[in-house]
């Protein structure tokens, strides 16, 4: 299917990942944490399906987007856990 | 502005697909509105490997393809008003207005706590399939599955279809359930048949019932876990468990509409008549969120929806095969009926609201969702309650209450689109 890579960044790495894929999959490739909770616990997705919010990242920008909602764009700048 | 369509779908499943080809083929103009990126629901999600499952690549490719289609993937529906719902997506806010409105949202997992349940590696059993359907990484990964019902076959031939080595599978419900369970099967072939080349592609991977997963643990990630089964407690190291306890309905967006909700166990679906409607006149309802009753049903009702909607009469003998269909869901439920026990893995410590961070005792002085919510923020947190509301229901503790807009988290800009109530007499005030 879709075997073209295209390059995002994640925390400021560069990472070539399948086009098609979502956030959380190229968070979890790249091996970064997702977010911390209230007290401090980390956290990953948990329902994949945009309803548990524990997947929630900053996207271009705009913070509190669902990485397992969202799908990956060549240039895409993801910062985990802020 | 606000665009006008004669129907309006919320949900691209196969019961939204239905729907929309229905009401297609019926000379309709169609809104069809998903918050995911593609078409094909929880059961038919595209596979950024494998793409979608032949049938439904063709079905939903002749909707999208139609000149009175309008399709809005990755939009969330925010806000109803009479007739009108307000959307979202990453950037931008829109209103469109319907003649009829066709829900067909769906469901989720059921996701029960126990201790661990918030360690990273700890997922819903659909929710591994979902997320490896997007790419997740699981080749080589020791993956357990857990839970109740068919369910978790589907999830462990999508796990090891990824590359996962699957090191069991391990269902709640006792043996002989689940072979009273198969023993109906042959009423519904297509199930049979599904079931057999499930069990055929997983012929390698253990099956064993009666069994809980009591505890999850590791640091920051899982590392093992402990199942309670017949013969005792068995501890198993892996990268990733898998748990879910069936589905339940999505009814949020339907309970805010107004649509007269019942009950099912604990959980809350719409009450619809023959010809799926509501009891708000041009609200119709299709799919799980009418009870959980697997694609089939979720097809039929989704192409009743759709031409009840647009006017048309429906025949007796697709009434008669959703009559059917419906017959299988109670079958599941029957068979796959939560042993108490699950209900009781939460200790006083383990975390029921993952938002906001409240356990299990800190929940013991209250007996509404509201006290509780004002005192402990218990269900106050980004998912608004859609966890831990359904998992306090399940354990026979307050249910969650109301559905206010905005449905999810919404900016500033979209928010200020709403009307206020005194131009307006919609629901919102
Ligand atoms: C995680 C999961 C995995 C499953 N896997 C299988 C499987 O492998 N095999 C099987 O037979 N059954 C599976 N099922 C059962 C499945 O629910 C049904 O068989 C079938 O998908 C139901 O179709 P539906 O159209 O009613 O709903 P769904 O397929 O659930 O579709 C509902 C759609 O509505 C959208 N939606 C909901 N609310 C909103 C909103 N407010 N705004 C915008 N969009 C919204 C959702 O994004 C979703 O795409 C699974 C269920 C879940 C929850
Ligand atoms: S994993 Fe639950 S919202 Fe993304």
């Amino acid at each position: 299917m879709n075997t073209a890579l295209i390059r995002i960044e994640i925390d400021g790495q560069a990472l070539d990942v399948p086009n098609g894929i979502s956030v959380a999959a190229a968070i979890a490739r790249a091996q970064r944490p997702f977010r911390r909770s209230v007290s401090g616990q980390v956290r990953a997705p948990f329902c994949g399906m945009g309803i548990c919010f524990e997947c929630r990242v900053r996207i271009d920008g705009i913070a509190q987007q669902r990485a397992c909602m969202a799908t990956v764009r060549e240039g895409m700048q993801v910062m985990t856990d802020d | 502005m606000t665009e006008r369509y004669d129907v309006v779908i919320v949900g691209a499943g196969p019961a939204g697909i239905a729907a929309a080809d229905a009401a297609l083929a019926r000379g309709a103009r169609v809104a069809w509105i998903d918050a995911q990126a593609n078409g094909g629901g929880q059961v038919w999600r595209k596979d950024s490997e494998h793409g979608w499952p032949r049938r439904a690549q063709s079905i939903i490719a002749r909707v999208l393809r139609h000149s009175s289609m309008t399709w809005m993937p990755q939009t969330e529906v925010i806000a109803a008003e009479r007739d009108e719902l307000l959307l979202q997506n990453t950037h931008n806010a829109r209103r469109v207005a319907y003649n009829a409105l066709i829900l067909a949202t769906g469901a989720r997992e059921l996701l029960l706590p126990f201790p661990g349940w918030t360690l990273p590696g700890v997922t819903g059993a659909g929710a591994l399939q979902a997320l490896a359907k997007q790419g997740w990484p699981l080749a080589g990964r020791r993956v357990v599955i857990a839970g109740a019902g068919p369910l978790l076959w589907a999830a462990a031939a999508t796990a090891q279809r990824h590359g996962a080595r699957v090191l069991g599978i391990y269902e709640q419900a006792g043996a002989k359930a689940v072979h009273d369970f198969a023993r109906t099967l042959w009423r519904w072939p297509g199930k049979a048949v599904q079931a057999a080349v499930l069990r055929t592609q997983l012929a390698d991977v253990p099956y064993r019932y009666g069994c809980a997963v009591r505890r999850a643990m590791g640091d920051d990630a899982l590392q093992t876990i402990e199942v309670d089964g017949p013969h005792g407690v068995e501890r198993i190291e892996c990268d990733q468990l898998a748990v879910g306890y069936g589905l339940i309905p999505n009814t949020e967006l339907a309970h805010m509409l107004g649509c007269a909700l019942k009950l099912e166990g604990a959980h809350p679906y719409v009450a619809v008549d023959a010809m799926q409607r509501s009891s708000i006149a041009n609200v119709y309802a299709a799919g799980e969120l009418c009870g959980i009753g697997g694609r089939d049903t979720a097809w039929l009702e989704g192409r009743i929806a759709g031409l009840a909607a647009t006017g048309a009469t429906i025949d007796a003998s697709l009434q008669r095969q959703h009559r059917h269909a419906r017959a299988f869901a109670t079958a599941l439920r029957t068979h796959f009926a939560l042993d108490p026990r699950i209900r009781n893995l939460a200790t006083p410590d383990t975390l029921i609201c993952r938002c906001e961070d409240v356990s299990l005792q800190t929940l013991n002085n209250y007996t509404d969702a509201r006290s509780a919510k004002l005192a402990t923020r218990c269900g106050m947190g980004a998912c608004q309650g859609r966890v831990c509301g359904a998992a306090l229901a399940e354990l026979g503790r307050f249910a969650r209450s109301g559905h206010r807009p905005p449905l999810f988290p919404a900016r500033l800009a979209t928010l200020g689109d709403l009307p206020t109530p005194s131009e307006h007499q919609g629901f919102i005030a």
